[in-house]
Protein backbone atom coordinates (compact mmCIF):
# COMPACT_ATOMS: atom_id res chain seq x y z
CA UNK A 1 0.00 0.00 0.00
CA UNK A 2 1.52 3.26 -1.08
CA UNK A 3 0.30 6.77 -1.67
CA UNK A 4 -0.20 8.19 -5.14
CA UNK A 5 -0.96 11.72 -6.34
CA UNK A 6 -2.72 13.42 -9.24
CA UNK A 7 -1.68 16.60 -11.01
CA UNK A 8 -4.88 18.12 -9.62
CA UNK A 9 -3.54 17.59 -6.08
CA UNK A 10 -5.63 14.66 -4.94
CA UNK A 11 -3.94 11.92 -2.95
CA UNK A 12 -4.97 8.27 -3.26
CA UNK A 13 -4.19 5.50 -0.82
CA UNK A 14 -4.95 2.05 -2.23
CA UNK A 15 -5.73 -0.98 -0.06
CA UNK A 16 -6.69 -3.94 -2.25
CA UNK A 17 -9.41 -2.56 -4.49
CA UNK A 18 -10.44 0.21 -2.07
CA UNK A 19 -8.88 3.64 -2.51
CA UNK A 20 -9.15 6.49 -0.01
CA UNK A 21 -9.04 9.90 -1.67
CA UNK A 22 -8.42 13.40 -0.36
CA UNK A 23 -6.65 16.62 -1.25
CA UNK A 24 -3.01 17.26 -0.50
CA UNK A 25 -1.34 19.48 2.07
CA UNK A 26 -0.33 21.75 -0.81
CA UNK A 27 -3.92 21.96 -2.06
CA UNK A 28 -5.38 22.88 1.31
CA UNK A 29 -2.71 25.56 1.70
CA UNK A 30 -3.57 27.02 -1.69
CA UNK A 31 -7.30 27.00 -0.96
CA UNK A 32 -7.04 28.57 2.47
CA UNK A 33 -9.77 28.29 5.07
CA UNK A 34 -12.22 25.61 3.95
CA UNK A 35 -15.79 26.45 4.89
CA UNK A 36 -17.85 23.90 2.95
CA UNK A 37 -17.39 20.34 1.80
CA UNK A 38 -19.74 18.11 -0.19
CA UNK A 39 -18.82 14.44 -0.40
CA UNK A 40 -20.32 11.88 -2.81
CA UNK A 41 -22.94 9.34 -1.80
CA UNK A 42 -22.19 5.61 -1.74
CA UNK A 43 -22.87 3.96 -5.06
CA UNK A 44 -22.02 6.97 -7.21
CA UNK A 45 -20.13 5.93 -10.33
CA UNK A 46 -16.94 7.89 -10.87
CA UNK A 47 -14.95 8.38 -14.04
CA UNK A 48 -11.26 9.21 -13.98
CA UNK A 49 -10.91 12.98 -13.84
CA UNK A 50 -14.66 13.46 -13.31
CA UNK A 51 -16.15 15.55 -10.54
CA UNK A 52 -16.42 13.62 -7.29
CA UNK A 53 -16.68 16.13 -4.43
CA UNK A 54 -16.80 19.86 -3.77
CA UNK A 55 -14.57 21.93 -1.52
CA UNK A 56 -15.12 25.62 -0.91
CA UNK A 57 -12.95 28.22 0.76
CA UNK A 58 -14.13 31.70 1.69
CA UNK A 59 -12.91 32.79 -1.72
CA UNK A 60 -14.03 30.13 -4.15
CA UNK A 61 -15.56 26.74 -4.90
CA UNK A 62 -13.40 23.96 -6.34
CA UNK A 63 -14.07 20.43 -7.49
CA UNK A 64 -12.32 17.36 -6.21
CA UNK A 65 -11.86 14.95 -9.10
CA UNK A 66 -11.90 11.18 -9.08
CA UNK A 67 -8.30 10.08 -9.59
CA UNK A 68 -9.37 6.87 -11.31
CA UNK A 69 -12.63 5.19 -12.39
CA UNK A 70 -14.69 3.26 -9.87
CA UNK A 71 -17.64 3.40 -7.49
CA UNK A 72 -17.99 5.36 -4.25
CA UNK A 73 -18.10 3.15 -1.15
CA UNK A 74 -18.58 6.02 1.33
CA UNK A 75 -18.11 9.74 1.71
CA UNK A 76 -16.48 11.09 4.85
CA UNK A 77 -19.64 11.91 6.80
CA UNK A 78 -17.69 13.94 9.36
CA UNK A 79 -16.50 16.57 6.86
CA UNK A 80 -19.70 18.51 6.07
CA UNK A 81 -20.06 19.47 9.74
CA UNK A 82 -16.33 20.10 10.22
CA UNK A 83 -14.89 21.27 6.89
CA UNK A 84 -11.90 22.80 8.70
CA UNK A 85 -10.67 19.21 9.20
CA UNK A 86 -9.41 19.38 5.62
CA UNK A 87 -7.10 22.26 6.58
CA UNK A 88 -6.02 20.64 9.81
CA UNK A 89 -5.38 17.09 8.62
CA UNK A 90 -5.74 16.91 4.83
CA UNK A 91 -3.98 13.59 4.42
CA UNK A 92 -5.55 11.97 7.49
CA UNK A 93 -8.95 12.75 9.04
CA UNK A 94 -9.66 15.10 6.17
CA UNK A 95 -10.14 12.33 3.59
CA UNK A 96 -13.07 12.91 1.22
CA UNK A 97 -14.28 9.51 0.06
CA UNK A 98 -13.48 5.82 -0.34
CA UNK A 99 -14.02 4.15 -3.68
CA UNK A 100 -13.78 0.73 -5.16
CA UNK A 101 -11.48 1.17 -8.10
CA UNK A 102 -12.21 -0.48 -11.43
CA UNK A 103 -8.58 -1.22 -12.10
CA UNK A 104 -5.97 -0.97 -9.29
CA UNK A 105 -3.22 -0.62 -11.90
CA UNK A 106 -4.71 2.82 -12.72
CA UNK A 107 -3.71 3.97 -9.23
CA UNK A 108 -0.20 2.61 -9.53
CA UNK A 109 0.19 4.64 -12.72
CA UNK A 110 -0.29 7.95 -10.83
CA UNK A 111 2.61 9.94 -9.37
CA UNK A 112 4.42 8.51 -6.38
CA UNK A 113 5.74 10.69 -3.54
CA UNK A 114 9.01 11.47 -5.31
CA UNK A 115 7.29 12.39 -8.54
CA UNK A 116 4.71 14.58 -6.77
CA UNK A 117 7.38 16.40 -4.77
CA UNK A 118 9.18 17.11 -8.01
CA UNK A 119 5.91 18.30 -9.58
CA UNK A 120 5.36 20.74 -6.69
CA UNK A 121 8.89 22.08 -7.14
CA UNK A 122 8.16 22.69 -10.81
CA UNK A 123 4.96 24.57 -9.92
CA UNK A 124 6.86 26.74 -7.48
CA UNK A 125 9.59 27.29 -10.08
CA UNK B 1 -8.69 19.91 -7.39
CA UNK B 2 -8.27 22.85 -9.71
CA UNK B 3 -5.64 25.32 -8.67
CA UNK B 4 -4.57 28.26 -10.75
CA UNK B 5 -0.98 27.85 -11.81
CA UNK B 6 1.31 30.59 -10.65
CA UNK B 7 0.47 33.55 -12.75
CA UNK B 8 3.48 35.18 -14.29
CA UNK B 9 2.20 38.53 -15.37
CA UNK B 10 4.10 40.69 -17.72
CA UNK B 11 3.22 44.35 -17.61
CA UNK B 12 0.98 44.10 -14.55
CA UNK B 13 1.01 47.21 -12.37
CA UNK B 14 1.89 47.29 -8.71
CA UNK B 15 1.26 49.69 -5.85
CA UNK B 16 4.00 51.37 -3.78
CA UNK B 17 3.34 48.76 -1.08
CA UNK B 18 4.07 45.76 -3.32
CA UNK B 19 7.43 44.95 -1.71
CA UNK B 20 5.87 45.21 1.74
CA UNK B 21 3.07 42.79 0.78
CA UNK B 22 5.60 40.27 -0.45
CA UNK B 23 7.75 40.73 2.67
CA UNK B 24 4.64 40.13 4.81
CA UNK B 25 4.09 36.82 3.04
CA UNK B 26 1.06 37.83 1.01
CA UNK B 27 -0.37 35.65 -1.73
CA UNK B 28 -0.41 37.99 -4.69
CA UNK B 29 -3.04 37.84 -7.44
CA UNK B 30 -3.89 40.03 -10.41
CA UNK B 31 -6.81 42.36 -9.71
CA UNK B 32 -7.92 45.25 -11.93
CA UNK B 33 -4.54 45.24 -13.63
CA UNK B 34 -2.56 45.29 -10.39
CA UNK B 35 -0.64 42.58 -8.56
CA UNK B 36 -2.48 42.70 -5.24
CA UNK B 37 -2.49 40.75 -1.95
CA UNK B 38 -5.51 38.43 -1.77
CA UNK B 39 -4.49 37.28 1.69
CA UNK B 40 -1.58 37.20 4.10
CA UNK B 41 -0.41 34.21 6.16
CA UNK B 42 -3.30 34.75 8.60
CA UNK B 43 -5.73 33.69 5.85
CA UNK B 44 -9.01 35.17 4.60
CA UNK B 45 -11.19 33.80 7.41
CA UNK B 46 -9.06 35.08 10.29
CA UNK B 47 -8.29 38.33 8.49
CA UNK B 48 -12.02 38.94 8.17
CA UNK B 49 -12.73 38.20 11.83
CA UNK B 50 -9.69 40.21 12.94
CA UNK B 51 -10.97 43.28 11.11
CA UNK B 52 -14.35 43.04 12.87
CA UNK B 53 -12.64 42.56 16.26
CA UNK B 54 -9.59 44.87 16.03
CA UNK B 55 -8.34 46.75 12.98
CA UNK B 56 -7.26 45.71 9.50
CA UNK B 57 -4.95 47.62 7.19
CA UNK B 58 -5.81 47.36 3.50
CA UNK B 59 -3.80 48.62 0.53
CA UNK B 60 -6.32 50.15 -1.86
CA UNK B 61 -3.82 52.23 -3.76
CA UNK B 62 -5.05 50.72 -7.01
CA UNK B 63 -8.19 52.85 -6.71
CA UNK B 64 -8.42 56.06 -8.68
CA UNK B 65 -8.05 59.43 -6.99
CA UNK B 66 -8.62 62.80 -8.61
CA UNK B 67 -9.44 66.40 -7.86
CA UNK B 68 -12.14 68.16 -9.82
CA UNK B 69 -12.05 71.95 -9.84
CA UNK B 70 -14.10 74.63 -11.53
CA UNK B 71 -16.06 77.80 -10.81
CA UNK B 72 -19.28 75.83 -10.51
CA UNK B 73 -17.84 72.37 -9.97
CA UNK B 74 -20.75 71.13 -7.86
CA UNK B 75 -23.33 71.90 -10.53
CA UNK B 76 -21.00 70.51 -13.17
CA UNK B 77 -20.59 67.11 -11.49
CA UNK B 78 -24.27 66.98 -10.53
CA UNK B 79 -24.94 66.70 -14.25
CA UNK B 80 -23.33 63.24 -14.14
CA UNK B 81 -24.41 61.90 -10.72
CA UNK B 82 -27.76 61.78 -8.90
CA UNK B 83 -26.48 62.56 -5.39
CA UNK B 84 -27.05 65.96 -3.81
CA UNK B 85 -23.62 67.55 -3.91
CA UNK B 86 -24.93 71.10 -3.37
CA UNK B 87 -25.91 70.09 0.15
CA UNK B 88 -22.36 69.13 1.09
CA UNK B 89 -20.43 71.31 3.48
CA UNK B 90 -16.62 71.38 3.26
CA UNK B 91 -15.20 68.10 4.52
CA UNK B 92 -18.34 66.04 3.88
CA UNK B 93 -18.18 62.86 1.82
CA UNK B 94 -21.02 61.44 -0.22
CA UNK B 95 -21.33 57.99 -1.82
CA UNK B 96 -22.43 58.60 -5.36
CA UNK B 97 -23.04 56.97 -8.73
CA UNK B 98 -21.66 57.91 -12.10
CA UNK B 99 -24.53 57.34 -14.55
CA UNK B 100 -24.82 56.90 -18.28
CA UNK B 101 -27.61 58.37 -20.39
CA UNK B 102 -29.73 55.26 -19.84
CA UNK B 103 -29.50 55.64 -16.07
CA UNK B 104 -27.11 52.67 -15.88
CA UNK B 105 -24.27 52.79 -13.39
CA UNK B 106 -20.83 53.48 -14.90
CA UNK B 107 -19.22 53.32 -11.46
CA UNK B 108 -19.81 54.06 -7.81
CA UNK B 109 -17.57 56.63 -6.23
CA UNK B 110 -16.90 58.73 -3.16
CA UNK B 111 -17.20 62.48 -3.64
CA UNK B 112 -15.73 64.76 -0.98
CA UNK B 113 -16.24 68.49 -0.84
CA UNK B 114 -12.76 69.82 -0.18
CA UNK B 115 -11.99 72.79 2.06
CA UNK B 116 -10.50 74.59 -0.92
CA UNK B 117 -13.21 76.48 -2.82
CA UNK B 118 -14.72 74.98 -5.96
CA UNK B 119 -12.94 71.67 -5.38
CA UNK B 120 -14.23 68.10 -5.16
CA UNK B 121 -12.12 65.05 -4.36
CA UNK B 122 -13.09 61.83 -6.14
CA UNK B 123 -12.22 58.22 -5.32
CA UNK B 124 -13.32 55.64 -7.90
CA UNK B 125 -12.88 51.92 -8.53
CA UNK B 126 -9.55 50.67 -9.85
CA UNK B 127 -11.00 48.77 -12.80
CA UNK B 128 -13.07 51.77 -13.87
CA UNK B 129 -10.71 54.64 -13.20
CA UNK B 130 -9.39 55.28 -16.69
CA UNK B 131 -12.88 55.18 -18.16
CA UNK B 132 -14.43 57.24 -15.35
CA UNK B 133 -11.88 59.99 -15.50
CA UNK B 134 -12.03 60.19 -19.28
CA UNK B 135 -15.85 60.31 -19.12
CA UNK B 136 -15.90 63.03 -16.48
CA UNK B 137 -13.18 65.11 -18.12
CA UNK B 138 -14.86 64.78 -21.49
CA UNK B 139 -18.39 65.57 -20.31
CA UNK B 140 -17.25 68.48 -18.18
CA UNK B 141 -14.74 69.96 -20.61
CA UNK B 142 -14.80 73.73 -20.27
CA UNK B 143 -16.67 73.53 -16.96
CA UNK B 144 -14.29 71.69 -14.69
CA UNK B 145 -10.72 70.44 -14.67
CA UNK B 146 -9.92 66.92 -13.56
CA UNK B 147 -6.49 66.23 -12.12
CA UNK B 148 -5.57 62.60 -11.45
CA UNK B 149 -3.47 61.80 -8.41
CA UNK B 150 -1.36 58.90 -9.57
CA UNK B 151 1.29 60.04 -7.11
CA UNK B 152 -1.10 59.22 -4.25
CA UNK B 153 -1.60 55.91 -2.47
CA UNK B 154 -4.67 54.92 -0.47
CA UNK B 155 -4.70 52.89 2.73
CA UNK B 156 -7.80 51.75 4.59
CA UNK B 157 -7.70 51.16 8.33
CA UNK B 158 -10.94 49.44 9.27
CA UNK B 159 -12.40 48.00 12.43
CA UNK B 160 -13.36 49.02 15.96
CA UNK B 161 -9.73 49.65 17.00
CA UNK B 162 -9.03 51.90 14.01
CA UNK B 163 -9.96 55.11 15.83
CA UNK B 164 -7.66 54.53 18.77
CA UNK B 165 -4.80 53.40 16.56
CA UNK B 166 -5.03 56.35 14.20
CA UNK B 167 -5.58 58.86 17.01
CA UNK B 168 -2.15 58.01 18.44
CA UNK B 169 -0.69 59.44 15.22
CA UNK B 170 -3.38 62.01 14.38
CA UNK B 171 -5.37 63.05 17.49
CA UNK B 172 -7.99 64.89 15.43
CA UNK B 173 -8.93 61.62 13.70
CA UNK B 174 -11.00 60.70 16.75
CA UNK B 175 -13.11 63.84 16.44
CA UNK B 176 -14.21 63.17 12.86
CA UNK B 177 -17.77 62.18 12.03
CA UNK B 178 -18.35 59.23 9.73
CA UNK B 179 -18.35 60.31 6.07
CA UNK B 180 -16.19 63.35 6.69
CA UNK B 181 -12.70 64.15 5.49
CA UNK B 182 -9.85 66.37 6.70
CA UNK B 183 -6.29 67.23 5.79
CA UNK B 184 -3.69 66.46 8.44
CA UNK B 185 -0.21 65.05 8.85
CA UNK B 186 0.94 61.58 9.86
CA UNK B 187 4.42 61.85 11.40
CA UNK B 188 5.08 64.76 9.10
CA UNK B 189 3.52 63.17 6.02
CA UNK B 190 0.65 65.20 4.53
CA UNK B 191 -2.47 63.02 4.40
CA UNK B 192 -6.12 63.35 3.48
CA UNK B 193 -8.19 61.35 5.94
CA UNK B 194 -11.65 60.03 5.18
CA UNK B 195 -13.71 58.46 7.95
CA UNK B 196 -15.27 55.91 5.64
CA UNK B 197 -14.75 52.40 4.38
CA UNK B 198 -16.00 49.27 2.69
CA UNK B 199 -16.33 46.83 5.57
CA UNK B 200 -19.38 47.97 7.55
CA UNK B 201 -17.04 48.89 10.39
CA UNK B 202 -15.89 52.25 11.65
CA UNK B 203 -12.60 53.21 10.07
CA UNK B 204 -10.60 55.46 7.85
CA UNK B 205 -9.21 55.75 4.39
CA UNK B 206 -5.92 57.60 4.17
CA UNK B 207 -4.71 59.23 0.97
CA UNK B 208 -1.00 59.99 1.06
CA UNK B 209 2.00 60.46 -1.22
CA UNK B 210 3.30 57.26 -2.82
CA UNK B 211 6.77 57.95 -1.47
CA UNK B 212 5.47 57.83 2.12
CA UNK B 213 3.03 54.93 1.77
CA UNK B 214 5.37 52.24 3.06
CA UNK B 215 6.52 54.32 6.02
CA UNK B 216 2.93 55.03 7.12
CA UNK B 217 1.79 51.46 6.50
CA UNK B 218 4.64 50.10 8.59
CA UNK B 219 3.90 52.54 11.41
CA UNK B 220 0.24 51.45 11.45
CA UNK B 221 1.15 47.75 11.27
CA UNK B 222 3.50 48.19 14.24
CA UNK B 223 0.60 49.42 16.38
CA UNK B 224 -1.11 46.85 18.60
CA UNK B 225 -4.36 45.55 17.16
CA UNK B 226 -3.50 46.02 13.49
CA UNK B 227 -2.96 43.27 10.92
CA UNK B 228 -2.56 43.51 7.15
CA UNK B 229 -5.72 42.35 5.37
CA UNK B 230 -6.02 41.25 1.75
CA UNK B 231 -8.63 41.61 -0.95
CA UNK B 232 -10.19 38.25 -0.05
CA UNK B 233 -11.39 39.48 3.33
CA UNK B 234 -12.20 42.89 1.88
CA UNK B 235 -14.72 41.13 -0.35
CA UNK B 236 -16.29 38.98 2.38
CA UNK B 237 -16.47 41.99 4.73
CA UNK B 238 -18.25 44.19 2.19
CA UNK B 239 -20.61 41.36 1.21
CA UNK B 240 -21.71 40.86 4.82
CA UNK B 241 -22.13 44.64 5.03
CA UNK B 242 -24.43 44.51 1.99
CA UNK B 243 -22.20 46.87 0.02
CA UNK B 244 -22.13 46.63 -3.76
CA UNK B 245 -19.11 45.47 -5.72
CA UNK B 246 -18.97 47.34 -9.01
CA UNK B 247 -18.94 44.94 -11.94
CA UNK B 248 -20.75 42.26 -9.92
CA UNK B 249 -23.70 43.81 -8.09
CA UNK B 250 -23.99 46.97 -10.16
CA UNK B 251 -22.99 47.83 -13.71
CA UNK B 252 -24.21 49.74 -16.73
CA UNK B 253 -27.18 47.34 -17.00
CA UNK B 254 -28.48 48.23 -13.52
CA UNK B 255 -30.14 51.44 -12.40
CA UNK B 256 -29.80 52.97 -8.93
CA UNK B 257 -33.41 52.02 -8.11
CA UNK B 258 -32.95 48.41 -9.19
CA UNK B 259 -29.75 48.28 -7.16
CA UNK B 260 -31.51 49.44 -3.99
CA UNK B 261 -29.45 52.61 -4.04
CA UNK B 262 -32.34 55.09 -4.30
CA UNK B 263 -31.13 56.57 -1.02
CA UNK B 264 -28.19 58.01 -2.94
CA UNK B 265 -30.57 60.28 -4.85
CA UNK B 266 -31.28 63.39 -2.79
CA UNK B 267 -34.81 64.76 -2.47
CA UNK B 268 -34.01 67.85 -4.51
CA UNK B 269 -32.47 65.74 -7.25
CA UNK B 270 -35.48 63.41 -7.35
CA UNK B 271 -37.73 66.37 -8.02
CA UNK B 272 -35.46 68.34 -10.30
CA UNK B 273 -33.71 65.55 -12.20
CA UNK B 274 -30.86 66.91 -14.26
CA UNK B 275 -28.70 63.78 -14.11
CA UNK B 276 -28.17 61.19 -16.85
CA UNK B 277 -31.10 58.82 -17.22
CA UNK B 278 -33.28 61.03 -15.00
CA UNK B 279 -36.49 60.23 -16.85
CA UNK B 280 -36.07 56.48 -16.35
CA UNK B 281 -34.88 56.81 -12.77
CA UNK B 282 -37.67 59.21 -11.76
CA UNK B 283 -40.19 56.79 -13.29
CA UNK B 284 -38.67 53.88 -11.36
CA UNK B 285 -38.69 55.93 -8.16
CA UNK B 286 -42.44 56.49 -8.60
CA UNK B 287 -43.53 53.14 -9.96
CA UNK B 288 -40.80 50.82 -8.77
CA UNK B 289 -38.31 48.89 -10.88
CA UNK B 290 -39.07 45.48 -12.38
CA UNK B 291 -36.13 43.85 -10.59
CA UNK B 292 -34.46 44.58 -7.30
CA UNK B 293 -31.19 43.80 -5.54
CA UNK B 294 -31.84 41.89 -2.32
CA UNK B 295 -29.96 40.02 0.34
CA UNK B 296 -30.28 36.25 -0.04
CA UNK B 297 -29.66 33.79 2.75
CA UNK B 298 -29.08 30.19 1.65
CA UNK B 299 -30.79 28.05 4.29
CA UNK B 300 -28.24 25.23 4.08
CA UNK B 301 -24.49 25.30 4.37
CA UNK B 302 -23.54 25.50 0.71
CA UNK B 303 -22.42 28.93 -0.51
CA UNK B 304 -24.04 30.19 -3.71
CA UNK B 305 -21.53 32.10 -5.80
CA UNK B 306 -21.99 34.88 -8.35
CA UNK B 307 -24.05 33.88 -11.42
CA UNK B 308 -25.99 31.19 -9.54
CA UNK B 309 -29.50 30.98 -10.99
CA UNK B 310 -32.35 32.00 -8.69
CA UNK B 311 -35.75 30.33 -9.08
CA UNK B 312 -39.04 30.98 -7.37
CA UNK B 313 -40.88 28.23 -5.48
CA UNK B 314 -42.46 27.02 -8.75
CA UNK B 315 -39.10 26.54 -10.47
CA UNK B 316 -39.28 29.65 -12.67
CA UNK B 317 -36.06 31.58 -13.18
CA UNK B 318 -36.41 34.93 -11.41
CA UNK B 319 -32.86 36.24 -11.23
CA UNK B 320 -29.23 35.63 -10.52
CA UNK B 321 -26.83 35.86 -7.59
CA UNK B 322 -24.37 38.72 -8.13
CA UNK B 323 -22.19 38.22 -5.03
CA UNK B 324 -22.13 35.21 -2.80
CA UNK B 325 -19.91 33.23 -0.55
CA UNK B 326 -19.25 32.32 3.04
CA UNK B 327 -19.65 35.06 5.62
CA UNK B 328 -17.19 34.46 8.44
CA UNK B 329 -19.02 36.76 10.88
CA UNK B 330 -22.43 35.53 9.75
CA UNK B 331 -20.91 32.04 10.12
CA UNK B 332 -22.66 30.73 7.05
CA UNK B 333 -23.35 31.41 3.41
CA UNK B 334 -24.55 34.89 2.42
CA UNK B 335 -25.39 36.34 -0.96
CA UNK B 336 -26.90 39.22 -2.87
CA UNK B 337 -28.67 39.13 -6.17
CA UNK B 338 -31.45 40.47 -8.33
CA UNK B 339 -34.97 39.07 -8.28
CA UNK B 340 -38.28 40.12 -9.81
CA UNK B 341 -39.65 43.01 -7.76
CA UNK B 342 -42.63 40.87 -6.68
CA UNK B 343 -40.21 38.55 -4.85
CA UNK B 344 -38.12 41.19 -3.10
CA UNK B 345 -39.90 41.06 0.26
CA UNK B 346 -37.81 39.77 3.18
CA UNK B 347 -38.67 36.15 3.91
CA UNK B 348 -39.71 35.26 0.34
CA UNK B 349 -38.65 31.66 -0.34
CA UNK B 350 -36.32 31.11 -3.30
CA UNK B 351 -34.31 28.26 -4.74
CA UNK B 352 -30.69 28.57 -5.76
CA UNK B 353 -29.44 26.21 -8.45
CA UNK B 354 -26.03 25.10 -7.19
CA UNK B 355 -24.29 22.39 -9.24
CA UNK B 356 -27.63 21.39 -10.71
CA UNK B 357 -29.45 21.06 -7.40
CA UNK B 358 -32.13 23.45 -6.12
CA UNK B 359 -31.09 24.63 -2.66
CA UNK B 360 -33.59 26.49 -0.45
CA UNK B 361 -32.92 30.14 0.37
CA UNK B 362 -34.87 33.22 1.31
CA UNK B 363 -34.76 36.95 0.83
CA UNK B 364 -32.90 38.40 3.80
CA UNK B 365 -32.48 41.91 5.14
CA UNK B 366 -29.21 43.70 4.35
CA UNK B 367 -26.71 44.05 5.87
CA UNK B 368 -26.04 40.53 7.15
CA UNK B 369 -23.81 42.00 9.85
CA UNK B 370 -24.92 45.33 11.37
CA UNK B 371 -22.97 48.41 10.33
CA UNK B 372 -20.98 49.93 13.15
CA UNK B 373 -20.33 53.34 11.69
CA UNK B 374 -19.65 56.13 14.17
CA UNK B 375 -22.54 58.53 13.83
CA UNK B 376 -21.26 61.32 16.03
CA UNK B 377 -17.68 61.59 17.19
Amino acid sequence: MSIRYTKDHEWVLLDGKIATVGITQYAQGQLGDIVFVEVPAAGKALTAGGEAAVVESVKAASEVYAPVAGTVKEGNAALPDAPETVNQDPQGKGWFFRMEVANPADVEALMDQTAYDKYLQELAG
Amino acid sequence: MTIDPHVKNIGIKSTPLHALHVALGAKMVPFAGYDMPVNYPLGVLKEHLYTRAQAGLFDVSHMGQATLTGNDVVAALEALVPGDLAALTPGQIRYNLLLNDDGGIIDDLMVTKADAPDTLYLVVNAACKDGDFAYIAGKLAGKATLTRHEDASLLALQGPAAVDVLATFIPAAATMDFMTSRLDTFEGVPVRLFRSGYTGEDGYEISLPNVSAEKVAKALLAAPGVQPIGLGARDSLRLEAGLCLYGSDIDTATSPVEAGLSWVIGKRRREQGGFPGAARIQKELKEGASKKRVGIKPLGKAPARAHTEIQDASGKRVGEITSGGFGPSANGPVAMGYVDASLAKVGTPLNLIVRGTALPAEVAPLPFVPHRYVKKA
